[in-house]
């Protein structure tokens, strides 16, 4: 009880906090938006070999892997947030009381995850005036897949930054682990279009099956096996980051 | 209160081949009665927030034992943070809350329902005269109400300890003034505090008991008085031009001069009388052929015991 109740301390703290600085939140907007606009509207004929017909069909196609994006990139810039509070005394300030030290991170977790979620709905609605129809149910399964992504991206962020405390340092290492990642998971163009070998390697990426899977969900097709193969991999790679990301945290400030 | 005895801590730094280990607290014993202002007076680097940080549960000591309010530091430490309020150095507001918000959560930080959170808020913002703007977002205060802002969050569960890491630095006088009143009437409630200075003048008015530590040691501890009082009866300091060395040979082991320390711009001379001293300093400095500048006579200060016990001025640092 006391754990959740610290949890949620911390959870809606730092909700505040997103909500008191608007322009984090707009500039995590734009770039998602940017391609929306700018990028998307190129793909109904270059997705045509992947079965795109209408403008509705590519955005389907597209629309999904742009969240994935969304949530692992943000999720994964999540550990400087941490740094930031680790070296500026606020946490320090947490510590002295006798609040739960999973609480602690967890709560940020989870606030950050709700931030991106809110963004990934805002960027669904945008895309609805260009053709994006989908069934609500499955958008819906399709979020709580996107929810655990980015809980792992952010759990795995965390445990990195307390790994290499230092953010000159963190940053090439969060982009040689997350540009492979989403390369190798067909989230700018499904692999469908790839040659054999790399959806060969694709295929050991998680991301992968989770993106696919997200698209699946996007696209009507819940019986796809990436679907419930991919829940399957984010729910056990979630409970062990953020497993990982917790110990490490409470080894580090005790 | 506090019964420190043989605290030590000592930090590794440096990357993996050019390792070195540098001991913050080397031994530290302290005992610290209830309802006192207990000052650790030492230069930047003296391990006086380390030894504050590992007090309040922040570090882990390598050696020693603590008993912090009846609660044993390393056997319970969770017992220990519900008896202590530590406010770090530095404050620990956020720009985009207010103080009422911040106090509020930490309130509830230490396991208080909202409706009790909200009362304790109210009293602290009152206490300390906070009221006012306690709902404007905290980039709005000046560095004076910050300050109380962190205060107030360090006793919002009505702690028997307060640790405060170097609570003035970087206020101006007047906000100075204005915390030194605001600690010693936490002390006249029945508070214990335990603050860290490098400021002399803040020792020597707030504390009721200072400890001095240089190098991770206590080297002396003592009311302000007491310490002044070992030092020697008086001062005089000899301003020179450059004859440092040859006049410190000229005085040395003359029967009143107890101690000397040769400066940069000249000498310190600890005498019993000023009075009868001071003539015959400056007969030794003529008869040897010595040019000075100034002669000065002094009551000792927490410097001087400082200079006494280290060979440093903690005001050049």
């Amino acid at each position: 009880m006391k754990f959740l109740r610290d949890t949620w301390l911390v959870y809606t703290r730092q909700l505040l906090l997103v909500w008191r600085t608007p322009a984090r939140l707009v500039i995590g907007f734009l770039q998602p938006i940017a391609y929306l606009l700018l990028f998307a509207p190129l793909l109904k004929n270059a997705l045509a070999s992947a079965g795109a017909r209408t403008y509705a069909d590519a955005y389907r196609i597209y629309v999904p892997g742009l969240l994935v994006v969304l949530v692992l990139l943000s999720g994964f810039f999540a550990g400087f947030q941490l740094l930031g509070e680790l070296r500026s005394g606020v946490i320090e300030r947490s510590r002295v009381t006798p609040v739960s030290r999973t609480a602690l991170i967890l709560g940020r977790a989870f606030s950050e995850v709700t931030t991106l979620m809110g963004q990934a709905v805002v960027i669904t609605i945008v895309a609805l005036p260009f053709g994006l129809t989908v069934e609500i149910g499955w958008v819906l399964l399709a979020y709580v897949m996107l929810a655990l992504m980015a809980l792992m991206a952010c759990a795995l962020s965390y445990a990195m930054a307390m790994l290499i405390p230092s953010p000159a340092a963190l940053g090439p290492l969060i982009n040689s682990v997350s540009q492979p990642l989403s390369l190798l998971s067909g989230v700018l163009l499904p692999l469908t279009l790839a040659p054999g070998w790399l959806v060969t390697i694709a295929e050991w990426n998680p991301i992968y099956w989770t993106t696919n899977g997200t698209r699946a969900l996007f696209t009507g097709n819940p019986g796809d096996t990436s679907v419930w193969l991919g829940m399957l991999i984010v729910v056990a790679l979630a409970a062990l980051t953020v497993t990982w990301a917790t110990r490490m945290f409470a080894r580090q400030v005790r | 209160m506090i019964e420190v005895k043989g605290l030590r801590k000592s930090f590794t730094l440096g990357k993996r081949r050019k390792t070195r280990t540098v001991e913050a607290v080397r031994g530290v014993d302290l005992s610290v009665a209830e309802g006192e202002i207990f000052g650790f007076l030492g230069p930047n680097g003296a391990g006086k927030t380390t030894t504050a940080r590992i007090l309040c549960t922040l570090l882990e000591p390598d050696d020693g034992h603590a008993v912090i309010a009846g609660a044993d530091l390393r056997k319970d430490p969770a017992a220990v943070r519900t008896k202590v309020g530590y406010v770090p150095q530095g404050g620990t507001t956020t720009d985009e809350v207010t103080a009422r918000e911040e106090l509020v959560l930490q309130a509830r930080m230490y396991g208080m329902h909202k409706t009790e959170a909200v009362q304790r808020t109210e009293e602290a913002l009152a206490s300390f005269e906070l009221t006012e703007f306690a709902d404007r977002q905290c980039r709005t205060y000046s560095g004076g109400q910050r300050r109380r802002v962190d205060i107030a969050m360090g006793i919002i569960h009505r702690p028997k300890v307060l640790f405060l890491d170097e609570p003035t630095t970087g206020l101006d006088p007047q906000s100075r003034a204005h915390l030194w009143d605001e600690v010693r009437r936490l002390r006249d409630a029945g508070m214990t505090v335990f603050l860290t200075t490098h400021y002399l003048e803040e020792a020597d008015a707030l504390c009721d008991r200072i400890a001095i530590i240089d190098h991770g040691e206590i080297v002396a501890l003592g009311t302000p008085t007491e310490l002044k009082h070992g030092v020697a009866g008086d001062v005089v300091t000899v301003g020179l031009n450059g004859d440092g060395p040859r006049a410190a040979e000229l005085l040395t082991g003359r029967d009143y001069v107890h101690n000397l320390e040769l400066g940069d711009d000249g000498l310190r001379l600890y005498v019993d009388d000023g009075a009868t001293a001071m003539p015959q300093i400056m007969r030794a400095l003529d008869g040897g052929d010595i040019h000075f500048d100034t002669v000065e006579l002094h009551r000792p200060s927490l410097d001087d015991v400082f200079l006494i016990k280290t060979g440093r001025s903690l005001r050049d640092k």
